[in-house]
């Protein structure tokens, strides 16, 4: 053979194990008293069931549908009864649930009605790709990756090389030899179905030179085809996708790529001859040779296997004593991962079951410190330095560690398998893989909340800025009215008389700064305060007389200010209006506060949440301060709230004092809210369960014997007045 | 039914670090043979001397940082540096100088810094300089080889003893090395022709032989794959090029030719068990030829032009500092990748 074959870097030597169970003809694995058919046995989407408990179904017949164009459909492995569709433990590495279809065989094996195509170069090739898709062809090898999502070529695409992987280098397994030697017929024929749809320019088998009779078959059966049969030398990972096209065509997958942007597709050796099952005979994926092999397995060898046998069962057949079983491993002892529960079924990607005893896969030993040696380095057939990953993931240095690029790491396990300090690296990338994921998890996360919270600010400062200048509007319109009014009066009065009142408004302004100075430094010293109780600081004293001070100050300043303004309001126009004005301005003084308090809380907020995004430092005491002012800007609102009711109360009442019935029935309102206000305060208690207190339900008594008493008064005065 | 849990691989190369380390004294045999035939039990008594003392130190301080003393003992780094170190103090050396060495060499270089596998200076290397500096009488007080005239032969037991712990006067019994012999008589081409000790069969008497057999021990480590090709390669390289290149093209008389520098002093030893000491070395492939050249010039640069004979101690340490660096802008190229990172940094 004069085709080059590359070589790719590192690659170890393991001892082969192979010969256990190659040496026997695949055997007939039997039917399970219950078979569990996992919903999702390949990537992408699980399934969607589409038969119920209790359906009867026969074999071949489609237990659940593709969800989706990375999904695949699986069938009944054999004719029966649905028994149920719930969350079974399955293969996966660490122990989870999923859903399943568990069938009750009936044993007549009865097959739905399908049929085959035996000249399928006549159909059109959507037809074929759906035929594959509907069989519920997985890639066998073990990652399980939709055959049909690889087969289908785009347009733009053009593949030069069709590889068919039967390199089978993990040690133990035989599947992929055993039906090369016995199907290799089929094989190829599956192999010619996915070449006509994909059309290369090659089609190369690649299998290790340690299966010299897979390789005579393969030659024999591919005699006179485009199809050739390519050597590599043993060495593991040669199996590996990417180690494998580069050993055949040289060229290598870019990182991140795929196969088919160099012109490459790849499949197994199992896929094909599922391929050319469903093309040309018509059957579902249903069954598939798996391994059993390992020292507590008296029956090694190659078994063809439903979907859906549980392990326990199979291991059974075999000859495992439950008494030896110490490891469970599913799939080669390089890759597989150890199962805990002999529940878990057989699915499409099970190529071996390995049942090793203690005395041929000793326990773990403890990690040695790395002493930096490189062996690792020298067997990566990626070309990594994995001692420098190991240290970065030790010291969960991830940006490090995904600049060496862990992320191009296939976890084959050749540096675990030669580390002189045992150190089990690949569980150490797998950890650093996991939490680079998650930190871009977040990452991405944070990022959407910072978008939405941007968004978000923009929105409230466009809202707020419409308002500001609707209320600048109304504030224009109005003072163009008072301007109009006024024009009217100042019109008919002396001239002098607007000149005062130009004097007394620059008096009032002046008071007004004064009053607003005064209470700014009230304030601040009142903040000043609190920081300080807060603070336990020794001038407590000082400042709070201080603070006494400033609000004397503060209140005369505001007095003076207020008794100008209505001194002039009532010089400027002598009407009775402005006196009612003071009386309301006590009110509107509060209201204005409440408005200062809450804009001073909202803006706070908005720092904090700023800050927050931002992730300053003082957050604390931002979100202190922001507790701190909503607290004012609440008590200011309740103080508002409470005078406006006051008022209410005041106007209502001397609007009823003229008429006793309208008082009467006013106070037997009033009662009537107090008493709700009562039983809400008390039910909020208990809702909170802070325990109903006493004194609230005496509250709650009180109001309800005030309530009777208004009513009986109303009653009374209501009869007198009749 | 308990079923075991671990993740991939489940299967594992026989062999630990103990068995690493193991291999490395092996290798060490076919110069320590010439050592003893040249110059006596020296050695020997030094390597069971700091072999001890070596041991003790270890358990002492994984007694103090609570570790299981049995586990570590059983890396056999302990002793492979005591060994190294051993192999290069002088045959005359008394015991304390061993003792100062060794006791230093692993308590100080090596578990201060957080023990196997994290020290960044070589252990063995930081005792011999310590020694070196502080002793230089004692550190460069060499025999001469036996077999040089018929007036010289190797010490005997007796005498080896008493030199290493009799206080024996080392004195009447020294001799040059070839590389003292060369630094004393430099440019005066009629002594260095009639000086017995530099003309050997390929370079300077005896010390050819020792240096031929830590060249087989290094090529054991080569088989074993213990070590890879990369810095003796790079070493040994950079010493026969300047040698080379003084000596032909600048001046013989001044300048000795590659066969002295290759087969003198420490350089073999250096070459294949000091300089790839694998925790203080560069470790990709490319900054090993890096680290092991660089680690050459610096030891013909010292030789020729410094204050000291050999030099390859300084060189090592020297080179140590520049490892982190060195692998920091070596990386391999990644498969899928055009062109390897350089850096700390993502690039790309």
């Amino acid at each position: 053979m004069s085709r080059h074959i590359w070589d790719f870097h590192g690659g170890i030597h393991p001892p082969e194990n192979k010969k256990q169970s190659s040496e026997t003809s695949i055997r007939w694995a039997g039917l399970p008293e219950r078979l569990v058919v996992p919903v999702q046995q390949h990537i992408g989407a699980p399934a969607k069931p589409c038969v119920n408990v209790g359906d009867r179904v026969l074999k071949g017949q489609t237990l659940a549908e593709a969800a989706g164009f990375v999904s695949l459909p699986v069938h009944a492995p054999t004719s029966g009864t649905v028994a149920a569709i719930e969350l079974r433990p399955i293969q996966h590495p660490s122990g989870m649930d999923a859903l399943c279809v568990e069938i009750t065989p009936d044993g007549q094996d009865e097959w739905i009605e399908h049929q085959g195509v035996s000249d399928y170069t006549a159909l059109d090739k959507k037809a074929v790709l759906n035929r594959i898709r509907e069989a519920g062809i997985a890639g066998m090898g073990g990652a399980g990756f939709p055959s049909v999502v690889k087969l289908g070529v785009k347009p733009d695409q053009k593949i030069k090389t069709l590889i068919l992987n039967a390199v089978e280098c993990e040690p133990y397994i035989t599947a992929d030899d055993r039906l090369m030697r016995e199907r290799a017929d089929e094989i190829v024929q599956g192999l010619q179905i996915v070449a006509w749809l994909i059309e290369p320019e090659e089609i190369l088998i690649g299998i290790e030179d340690n299966k010299p009779h897979a390789i005579a078959a393969m030659q024999k059966a591919t005699a006179g085809t485009q199809c050739e049969v390519v050597v590599v030398p043993t060495k593991y990972p040669s199996g590996g996708e990417k180690q494998l096209i580069h050993l055949l065509t040289g060229k290598e997958v870019r990182s991140g790529g795929i196969p088919a942007d160099v012109g490459v597709v790849c499949h197994n050796t199992g896929t094909a001859y599922a391929i050319k099952r469903a093309i040309i005979d018509g059957e579902p994926l249903i069954s598939r040779i798996t391994t059993l092999t390992g020292d507590c397995v008296a029956e090694k060898g190659n078994y063809e296997v439903l979907m859906g046998t549980p392990v326990g069962w199979l291991l059974q057949q075999a000859g495992v004593k439950a008494t030896d079983l110490h490891r469970l491993i599913m799939g080669g002892p390089m890759m597989g991962f150890a199962v805990h529960n002999m529940a878990v079924p057989v699915v499409k990607t099970t190529n071996c079951l390995l049942v090793p005893n203690t005395r041929e896969f000793p326990d773990p030993v403890p990690e040695q410190p790395c002493i930096r040696c490189g062996s690792c380095a020298q067997v990566c057939p990626v070309n990594l330095l994995p001692q420098q990953l190991y240290w970065f993931a030790k010291t969960k240095e991830f940006d490090k560690a995904a600049h060496f690029n862990l992320a191009d790491c296939i976890e084959c396990g050749a540096c675990s398998y030669v580390c002189p300090s045992n150190i089990p690296l690949v569980q150490y990338y797998r950890f650093a893989k996991g939490e680079i994921r998650t930190q871009q998890q977040e990452q991405a996360k944070a990022d959407h909340a910072r978008q939405r919270f941007e968004a978000r600010q923009a929105r409230l400062a466009r809202e707020e800025e419409e308002k500001e200048r609707k209320r600048q509007e109304r504030a224009k319109a109005a003072a163009a009215k008072q301007a109009e009014k006024k024009a009217a009066p100042t019109a008919k009065a002396a001239p002098t008389t607007a000149a005062d009142t130009a004097d007394g408004a620059d008096a009032l302004a002046k008071l007004q700064t004064a009053a607003a100075s005064t209470m700014k430094r009230y304030k601040e010293a009142q903040k000043a305060l609190l920081t300080a109780e807060k603070n336990g600081s020794e001038h407590l004293e000082a400042l709070q007389k201080k603070v006494e001070q400033l609000k004397a100050k503060a209140d005369a300043a505001k007095e003076a200010f207020t008794t100008a303004k209505n001194a002039q309001g009532q010089t400027a126009d002598a009407k009775p209006k402005p006196a009612a004005a003071s009386k309301d301005d006590p009110f509107a003084a509060l209201k204005q506060a409440s408005a200062e308090d809450f804009a001073a809380y909202k803006e706070a907020e908005k720092a904090l949440a700023a800050a927050e995004a931002s992730g300053a430092e003082d957050v604390v005491a931002l979100q202190q301060r922001v507790a701190e002012l909503k607290t004012r800007s609440d008590a200011s609102k309740a103080a508002m709230k409470e005078a406006r009711a006051r008022e209410k109360e005041q106007i209502q009442a001397k609007n009823a004092a003229a008429d006793p019935v309208k008082a009467a029935k006013l106070e037997v309102a009033k009662q009537q809210v107090l008493l709700k206000k009562a039983t809400k305060a008390l039910q909020a208690a208990k809702d909170s369960d802070a325990g109903a207190d006493d004194a609230l339900e005496a509250n709650v008594k009180a109001a309800e014997q005030a309530l009777e008493a208004a009513e009986h008064a109303l009653k009374k005065i209501e009869e007198e007045q009749a | 039914m308990a079923l075991l849990s671990v993740t991939s691989p489940h299967i594992h190369k026989p062999g630990n670090t103990g068995g690493f380390m193991r291999q490395v004294l092996y290798a060490t045999v076919p110069g320590l043979f010439m050592l003893t035939y040249f110059f006596g039990f020296g050695t020997l008594i030094n390597i069971a001397l700091a072999v001890g003392i070596a041991l003790a130190c270890e358990t002492l301080i994984l007694k103090l940082r609570n570790k299981p003393v049995g586990f570590y003992l059983n890396d056999y780094s302990a002793v492979v540096t005591a060994v190294l170190l051993a192999l290069a103090i002088p045959p005359t050396a008394p015991w304390w100088l061993t003792l100062i060495g060794t006791t230093f060499a692993i308590v100080v270089a090596k578990h201060l810094y957080g023990g196997l596998g994290m020290n960044p200076f070589n252990p063995a290397m930081v005792g011999y300089v310590l020694l070196l500096i502080s002793f230089p009488k004692e550190m460069t007080t060499w025999l001469p080889a036996a077999g040089l005239d018929n007036s010289v032969t190797a010490p005997g037991i007796a005498d080896s003893l008493g030199l290493a712990f009799l206080g024996m006067n080392p004195d009447a019994l020294s001799g040059a090395t070839p590389l003292d012999a060369f630094k004393t008589y430099a440019g005066q081409p009629e002594v260095l022709d009639s000086n017995s000790i530099l003309h050997g069969v390929f370079a300077g008497f005896g010390w050819e032989w020792v240096n031929v057999g830590f060249l087989l021990g290094g090529a054991y480590l080569l088989w074993r794959k213990v070590i890879t090709w990369h810095i003796p390669a790079g070493m040994l390289l950079a010493l026969f090029l300047l040698s080379g290149f003084f000596n032909t093209a600048v001046d013989a008389d001044n300048y000795p030719g590659f066969m002295h520098h290759l087969l003198s002093g420490g350089t073999m030893l250096g070459a294949f068990f000091i300089a790839t000491d694998p925790v203080t070395a560069a470790t990709s492939n490319r900054g090993k030829i890096i680290y092991g050249f660089l680690i050459g010039v610096l030891t013909y640069v010292i030789r020729t032009w410094g204050g000291y004979p050999d030099a390859v101690a300084f060189s090592v340490l020297l080179m140590n500092l520049a490892a982190p660096t060195l692998d920091y802008y070596t990386q391999p190229r990644t498969y899928g990748h055009r062109k390897p990172n350089k850096g700390l940094a993502k690039s790309d």
